[in-house]
């Protein structure tokens, strides 16, 4: 007698709940998060200024250009990986290639105030919003 | 004209241990490369935003400790608009095949890139025999 098995429906019902739960996740579906061009790009708001702020590990500055227009910004270069000559390479996980990306803020930016820095791997993009763009309070009389 | 390679994100991966940490904080696996020479093993980790002081490289009973720590501090004052990542700790480790000379390693920090040499003891490098 078979004793170790169970409802051979359970598992079936098990195994159709379990494909179910990943659907729902949100594995498989649209999501902007983490699934983009590179580099990523963290925009956040600072006061009534933006701070974009780029994790670019590894990068010469030499290497590196930043646009301004209006409301976008263009961040392009390349990144290079490299290993001295006869070498055994046993993992081999970072990438290396050329980027190009633009970014367009919702507000306008005053191009003269932009101030990029680079340190530790992360570029911060401190951008100012442009006077001619700022909400202007009426004084009712 | 050949199409240039563009370069695509590549995905942060979340460490995976079996116990719980007491900070609720996310730890990521650094992307790295390893490659060997003649009397060295070159590990190259990419830590985005870690600073020099909050790193720790450990070697014990043949594994290697790698551990970044990032500084949440700076992100306090921040409200996100729109964000494409997610930051946090880094930590990985590595079994390493062969012996290392602990007390010659090399560690060095730049652009976010941490690039270890570990020197292999005397009696692990590769000898040439002579065949007469």
């Amino acid at each position: 007698m078979i004793t170790g098995f169970a409802d051979p429906f359970d598992v079936v019902l098990n195994l159709q709940r379990a494909l179910e739960a990943r659907l729902a996740s949100g594995w498989l579906q649209d999501s902007t998060t983490s699934l983009g061009p590179f580099p990523p790009i963290n925009v956040f708001q600072q006061g009534e200024d933006i701070l974009a702020i780029i994790e670019l590990p590894g990068i010469e500055k030499s290497d590196l250009q930043i646009q301004a227009q209006e409301n976008t910004i263009r961040i392009s270069g390349r990144k290079s990986v490299d290993f001295p000559e006869g070498v055994s390479v046993h993992r081999r996980e970072r990438v290396a290639g050329e980027f190009d990306r633009t970014l367009s803020l919702p507000v306008h930016i005053d191009a003269a105030g932009i101030k990029a820095e680079y340190r530790d791997g992360i570029l911060a993009l401190f951008l100012p919003r442009s006077e001619s763009d700022k909400p202007r309070t009426i004084a009712i009389k | 004209m050949a199409a240039k390679q563009e370069l695509q994100v590549q995905q942060k991966r979340e460490i995976e241990t079996k116990e719980e940490a007491t900070l609720p904080t996310r730890t990521y696996v650094p992307t790295t490369d390893i490659f060997e020479t003649q009397d060295a093993l070159n590990v190259v980790l990419e830590m985005p935003g870690v600073e020099k002081t909050n790193i720790d490289v450990t070697v014990q009973e043949g594994i290697l400790n790698v551990e970044g720590r990032l500084d949440f501090s700076k992100y306090k004052s921040l409200q996100p608009l729109y964000t494409e990542y997610n930051v946090g700790h880094y930590a990985r480790s590595f079994r390493l095949s062969s012996k290392i000379d602990e007390s010659k390693i090399a560690a060095e920090l730049r652009d976010g890139v941490l690039t270890l040499t570990l020197p292999k003891v005397e009696e692990a490098k590769p000898r040439t025999i002579q065949v007469r």
